[in-house]
């Protein structure tokens, strides 16, 4: 009784969405970092941001 | 597999948490690590904290957009959006499920014995409103005279920012104290409600309010990590709709953009093995335990 289910299974496709969607933003990480985005992130993180946590 | 995932949460929570030294430094951890984004909600401006909040940089990557174009730099955010992007096509929600530090404190409140209570569906679209509008649209337009944004999310709405950043930062830097105001007290009103409500519902401001959550939802039907209906074992007995702590439906709706792969309802609910874990259309073994369409009551 259990054979469709694995038929089924042998049957299903690869979903081929996930595979164009990493890599177009593993791209976009990329070019962000080419563009020397994460010293900036790394400048604004290092400090407390009063803004952010709402005393500022 | 409910112990694991709370041990995963543990470990992550500690991992983007894991300077411990501003008892003494009394500041934040200023160190290279704070390069990486959390996965999860996580201010950056935490004591504690090793890595920056994904949302609290795009605010200010936005929000300095006008004075960096001026100075011949294009930093449009690119970098934390393509981490979240990558992170969001393997795992979608899972993060919110498995790795985000408030969504285990808001189910650690939960667990406090009282009356529980559902959430209307339509409050879930608010998280979409608080994406566009308080990260990307407010800090890009909004700006003062010298072309600066405000990371509008953080400053006014961010409980995560006022309980893991704001309270211990004014314990540990008492000259602090002296800019409370207006702005602090809305925030805290916010925090206390939204942990209020964290107890009698289960994770409210995931499903309602979180800007990240919202992010991760949009890759609900194109990640490659998800949970799978199989509708020939399926009874629609509803059994999953009892355990989802984030009020899904999961035989109505196996791709819903709330779910975070929590696995309740693959462990606790289904009696038929209807429900598994697939990785990019290939299921992983689930045990069968013999029942068939023909042998369901």
């Amino acid at each position: 009784m259990n054979q469709p289910t694995r038929d089924l299974r042998k049957k299903r496709p690869i979903r081929k969405a996930p595979f164009v969607v990493i890599p177009v933003f593993l791209l976009l990480w990329l070019i962000g970092v080419a563009t020397g985005e994460p010293a900036r992130v790394l400048e604004q993180a290092v400090q407390v941001c009063l803004s952010c946590i709402g005393l500022g | 597999m409910e112990t694991v995932r709370k041990w995963v949460q543990v470990i992550i929570g500690f991992l983007t948490n894991s300077s411990w030294s501003f008892p003494f430094t009394k500041t934040i951890y200023q160190g290279p690590l704070k390069v990486i984004c959390s996965p999860g909600l996580n201010c950056y401006s935490c004591p504690a904290a090793t890595t920056s909040c994904p949302l609290g940089s795009i605010q200010q990557l936005l929000g300095g957009l006008r004075f960096s174009l001026e100075n011949g730099q294009h930093y449009f955010g690119l970098s934390v959006f393509g981490t979240i992007g990558v992170l969001g096509g393997l795992f979608g929600r899972m993060i919110c499920g498995w790795a985000c530090p408030f969504g285990f404190i808001q189910e650690l409140l939960h667990k406090i014995p009282s009356r529980k209570f559902g959430i209307p569906r339509m409050l879930s679209y608010g998280k979409y409103f608080f994406l566009l509008v308080f990260v990307i649209v407010l800090p890009l337009v909004l700006v003062d005279e010298f072309g600066t944004g405000n990371p509008w999310f953080c400053k006014f709405v961010c409980p995560a920012g006022t309980l893991e950043a704001g309270l211990p930062m004014i314990f540990l830097q008492p000259n602090l104290r002296n800019t409370l105001g207006l702005l602090f007290l809305n925030k805290f009103v916010l925090m206390i409600l939204i942990l209020g409500w964290a107890v009698f519902a289960s994770r409210p401001f995931c499903r309602t309010i979180c800007p990240l959550g919202a992010f991760y939802a949009l890759f609900s039907k194109v990640r490659l990590i998800k949970l799978h209906l199989d509708e020939a074992k399926c009874t629609n007995c509803k059994a999953c709709h009892h355990v989802c702590p984030m009020g899904v439906k999961f035989n109505e709706s196996p791709d819903d953009p709330e779910c975070i792969t929590c696995l309740a309802c693959m462990n606790k609910a289904c009696k038929f093995d209807a429900i598994s874990l697939e990785i990019g259309g290939i299921p992983l073994a689930v045990p069968d335990r013999g029942l068939t369409p023909a042998s369901k009551p």
